[in-house]
């Protein structure tokens, strides 16, 4: 990744932030949840390149979502920073603790077993009468270095984190994916005996790979939580997980960008369906899925990529 | 180019979006007669209209709004209802489904109101979403009346301003259940509960036994029950309470769970040795019929259905409703109904103090707090919560299927006074239950 | 005693139940290698056209035998109908692509489907009930039994004999057990693995109607009943091994005991028995109890 690419990502968010005081407030509270979505896809990018789809990327979500609500709840901390460090770390320790039992599996198992954890999770979470139970608890909104936004200021402070975090993590991710770790997942997801054979342990490298991703999906739960100020069990179900999935399939592993795109693109054909059709919006839903994999098999990612790709043919020429 | 070629696309299917939804809502708004001086009132109404909770609560819920503001609109809603709309204004609704989380509904609840721009919203079955809605309001100062969620929590955790209930809370249906259940079992031994283990279930039984441990001490818990939400089997659970001696049996149990419940309780002679209450009976039992056993102890989350007193009002609510959709109206038609009138009558009370011009929603919110007003099954005081929580009287009854007319009945009916199942103001309803019930008016 | 009896049968039928809606599945992957997250659908449009099939036959006041009869044949019947539009329109289009891609092919159909079926039928709930009461009860040890719930554990068994002589004494069932092992070289010797792939899909898809037409006379048949199947079949087929008919019988007995077994003595385990059963026995036999080891591809 450039330095070039780096400034155009940065001026770009830079003029989302600038763009937030003229944009409809629902709009930018929409965009805000869409990006704790990105956030998560972000992580099971890094996952599916190596072959690995988990059905419980929900887990870590919750574990995210719920220490920032804790936190508040029971410390007192409103920090939205320390917040959302708090739960990034959480996430990862979670992730780091079950990732010696998962990073043993690979395709349907890992899935299946990624799912298991996740139900366990929601199922302690539903005993928990102090929390709420389904019901769940409200956050307490944050503050930010000492500022305590309130009304419209509070959605534009959550946006521009929003944005902020983004950035981190496109950066990040981006860097991870073109570094050897991150090149590998390719081999990884091809023959992993022929990985081994090159003196690296595939199991630690899927380690990684899922830690990383728990650290964004307790980022993204952490956004949720904060930009909807309530949290619940449905955030550890199966269904959560289904449709992180369901994104990544929509905006496709080649890119990071398409991440948030394909967030918002979900987010946004979610809410003109539920206005379309009150009473069928999973129906919209679905063959929105469906279309795509029919007929955009590598997600609407590789339709930019191609889209690049013909135009840097064309300069060539 | 391309971006903006994008976003012409998206406001095209946005404004096309908007289109479709509002064919409907001109559909109605033609059939009542034109105020051309006052703008309508926009207002949203959140129901379940798929998923396993439509079919009880979201559609009848629906219907009800559907059939009350069109009638409101009208002016045809007996006193002291009889003006048209919202203090003249015609009421426009939109409706949106409830399934989703409570991230979605939070989404869709801004969108109303922000996007839509929503003078109200009427909302939410949930007891989840109703919690996770309940902030949002407050931020966007949207007047917001919850319809039918019970958790005692909304009101008891932190004071709200624009947010009201006129739906009593879910305590009060296991303090009547329970002293109910003692009228009719003054000796009770001792007793058993199957609940879904959900908030909603948790929370009933947890009411259910401290109540009754306030009033009849020496009666122990034998089973205790919460099989999973939605389960539909309950062979094990089922088999658990036929090997106890347990004389009555605690649920609150709704639709698809309740019904199956019943069925398979029923072909295994539960009943026979145990008899049952159900604290949300009354939505199964036009359904069920001769399936539930005579004598099982039935209640509706307020006087409502059956149980409601023959009002003016009430009987021309159930002509109505019954003319139209060809079925009775269960409790939850109800619920949307008294808030419904909840919300006109604060709108009435604020534009009479303005002289009958259009009350601005603080003005609303104002008149609402402590509001009293009459629903079609019950009078409706807000007093708790500081005033934006409602409570009423409620009512149980004994189910028993008669067959000369084929008709499922409730008899012994009894009705207990709002205060004499309610906290008072100062309370938590645990805090309350704890305290045995400190106050209570039963008389 | 009476609580061993009871946990005992309340297993067996509980077992039972899970094994008729997991052993599609479990077939399904087995040969296809497909995760059918639509499974959960045609179980709750199996259970639907099962309760207006019993509707129907009993509204004419016809003999109670024939209910279970008509329950049969409107499982049948919707599963093969669902079963081909679903294969012929949809997964043959993707057969080879990644497995994953394909478990999102079918779960964005049983988004569909979930509201397909609340176009047909209604967001109220259906009821059939006379299957169920009609057929009585007796008493073992002090405990009422539903005659219903037993006859389903002796379906259930006879389906799981039924199933293992397909398989080994057929010869259509000779060459699902070839493609199971290796796709490839059946197909090299001349196996027409497309149609045994239609077949099999068929038949799972009947035997997923199945699982939800047999339920439908003890429950109030409502939407959204397909979810919660989906995830409990997949839990009793990962315990069991994936595409392990053996497998998917001793999963199912296994969660349905300790389910039971939870119900009875803890009551408070309930809610996580089936995951944590999952969980422990991936931990020790990822590939589940009767899965066969891969081969590793170098």
């Amino acid at each position: 990744m450039t330095g070039l690419r780096i400034l155009l990502g940065a001026v770009i968010l830079g003029g989302l932030g600038a763009a937030a005081p003229f944009t409809p407030l629902w709009l930018i509270s929409l965009v805000t949840l869409a990006m704790s979505t990105g956030l998560v896809v972000c992580g099971l990018i890094i996952l599916w390149r190596g072959g690995l789809v988990p059905f419980g990327q929900a887990l870590f979500f919750a574990t995210g979502a719920y220490t920032v609500a804790l936190s508040g709840r029971w410390f007192g901390l409103t920090d939205a920073f320390l917040l959302i460090g708090l739960a990034v770390i959480m996430a990862a320790l979670v992730a780091f603790v079950v990732g010696f039992l998962l990073a043993q599996y690979r395709e349907i198992f890992f899935a299946m077993l990624s799912l298991a954890l996740s139900m366990i999770l929601y199922g302690v979470l539903v005993k928990s009468e102090t929390l709420g139970s389904t019901d769940g608890i409200n956050v307490t909104q944050a503050s930010f270095f000492g500022l305590k936004p309130r009304g419209p200021g509070y959605t534009f402070a959550l946006f521009w984190l929003a944005l902020g975090m983004v950035f981190t993590a496109w950066v990040g991710v981006s860097a991870y994916l073109g570094s050897v770790a991150g090149q590998l997942a390719g081999a990884i997801r091809d023959n992993e005996i022929r990985v081994e054979y090159l003196g690296i342990s595939v199991t630690r490298l899927v380690h990684l790979k899922l830690t990383i991703s728990a650290a964004l999906a307790g980022a993204g739960g952490a956004l949720a939580a904060l930009s909807i100020s309530h949290v619940d069990p449905q955030m550890a179900y199966w269904t959560t997980s289904g449709g992180f999935v369901f994104v990544t399939i929509l905006a496709g592993a080649a890119s990071v960008p398409a991440a948030f795109l394909g967030a918002l693109l979900f987010e946004i054909v979610r809410t003109i369906a539920v206005a379309l059709l009150p009473g069928g919006w999973q129906l919209i839903l679905g063959s929105v899925l469906l279309l795509t994999i029919l007929f955009v098999p590598e997600g609407l990612g590789s339709l930019m990529i191609r889209k690049r790709a013909a135009v840097t043919e064309k300069g060539a020429a | 180019m391309q971006g903006t070629s994008i976003r012409a696309c998206l406001a095209r299917k946005v404004s096309a979006a908007l289109l479709f939804t509002a064919l409907p809502i001109a559909a109605v708004a033609q059939t009542t007669p034109a105020a051309p001086a006052v703008p309508p009132v926009k207002l949203g109404i959140v129901t379940f209209l798929t998923g396993p909770a439509a079919g009880p609560f979201g559609i009848p819920g629906r219907n009800s709004a559907e059939i009350m503001i069109e009638m409101l609109n009208a002016g045809k809603v007996p006193a002291p209802y009889a003006t048209p709309g919202l203090a003249g204004a015609p009421i426009l609704p939109k409706f949106v489904d409830e399934a989703g989380s409570s991230a979605n509904q939070v989404t869709e609840f801004r969108n109303l109101v922000q996007r839509d721009g929503m003078n109200a919203v009427v909302g939410y079955i949930s007891s989840g979403n109703c919690l996770a809605v309940a902030p949002v309001a407050e931020e966007l100062k949207a007047l917001t009346v919850f319809w039918d969620c019970g958790t005692p929590r909304i009101f008891e955790e932190k004071p709200l301003k624009y947010v009201f209930r006129a739906t009593p809370h879910a305590t009060m249906d296991n303090v009547a259940a329970a002293r109910y259940v003692l009228k009719k079992f003054p000796d009770l031994a001792s007793f058993s509960g199957i609940n879904q283990n959900y908030a909603w279930g948790q929370d009933s039984w947890r009411d259910f036994v401290a109540a009754m441990k306030a009033l009849a001490p020496k009666a122990t818990v034998d089973k205790e029950l919460l099989p999973k939400l939605f389960a539909g089997e309950f062979g094990a659970e089922i088999s658990a309470l036929l090997t106890t001696n347990s004389k009555v049996v605690h649920s609150s149990f709704w639709n698809g769970d309740l019904e199956s419940f019943i069925v398979q309780n029923g072909a295994r002679g539960l009943p026979a040795r145990s008899t049952m209450v159900y604290t949300a009976g009354e939505t199964a039992m036009f359904r069920l019929g001769a399936k539930i056993p005579d004598g099982t102890i039935i209640g509706a989350r307020g006087p409502h259905g059956v149980m409601a007193p023959d009002t003016p009002l009430n009987k021309w609510f159930r002509g109505v409703y019954e003319d139209r959709f060809a079925t009775s109206p269960t409790y939850p038609a109800y619920h949307m109904a008294q808030s419904i009138l909840g919300l006109k009558s604060a709108w009435d009370k604020a534009a009479a103090a303005k002289g009958g011009q259009q009350p601005s929603i603080d003005e609303v919110v104002k008149a609402f707090e402590g509001l009293e007003f009459e629903g079609p099954s019950a009078k409706i005081r807000m007093a708790i919560g500081n005033g934006h929580q409602g409570i009423a009287d409620i009512a149980y009854g004994s189910f028993r299927f008669n067959k000369a007319e084929g008709k499922a009945e409730i008899v012994d009916i009894v009705r207990y006074p709002a205060e004499c199942v309610n906290p008072p103001a100062n309370m938590t309803s645990t805090a309350w239950l704890e305290a045995g019930m400190p106050g209570a008016k039963c008389n | 005693m009476i609580t061993v009896i009871a946990i005992v049968t309340d297993g067996l039928v509980y077992a039972a139940w899970l094994f008729v809606v997991a052993i599609g599945l479990t077939l399904i992957f087995g040969v296809m290698k497909i995760l059918n997250v639509a499974h959960g659908a045609f179980y709750a449009f199996g259970a639907y056209a099962a309760a207006t099939a019993i509707g129907l036959y009993f509204d004419r006041g016809w003999p109670v035998v024939g209910g279970y009869l008509a329950i049969a044949t409107a499982a049948i019947a919707i599963g093969l109908v669902m079963g081909y539009i679903l294969e012929r329109v949809f997964l043959r289009r993707v057969y080879g692509r990644d497995e994953v891609v394909v478990v999102l092919i079918t779960y964005a159909l049983f988004l569909i489907l979930e509201d397909v079926l609340i176009l047909i039928w209604g967001t109220d709930g259906r009821s059939a009930y006379q299957p169920y009461t009609e057929a009585g009860s007796f008493t073992v040890g002090g405990l009422p039994l539903s005659v219903y719930d037993i006859g389903l554990v002796g379906f259930a068994g006879l389906l799981a004999i039924a199933s293992s002589l397909a398989i080994k004494r057929t010869t259509f069932g000779r060459l699902l057990t070839a493609v199971i092992y290796d796709r490839e070289t059946a197909a090299a010797f001349g196996v027409n693995v497309t149609r045994v792939y239609t077949v099999t899909f068929l038949v799972g898809a009947v035997l997923g109607a199945l699982g939800g037409a047999l339920t439908a006379p003890k429950i109030s048949v409502t939407p959204g009943l397909g979810v919660e199947v989906i995830v409990l079949a997949f839990a009793v087929v990962a315990i069991g091994g994936m595409g392990s008919m053996e497998g998917a019988l001793v999963g199912a007995l296994i969660v349905g005991l300790f389910r039971a077994g939870a119900v009875h003595l803890i009551p408070q385990l309930e809610l996580f028995s089936i995951y944590a059963v999952m969980a422990l026995v991936l931990v020790f036999r990822p590939q589940g109890l009767f899965s066969r080891a891969q081969p590793r591809k170098i």
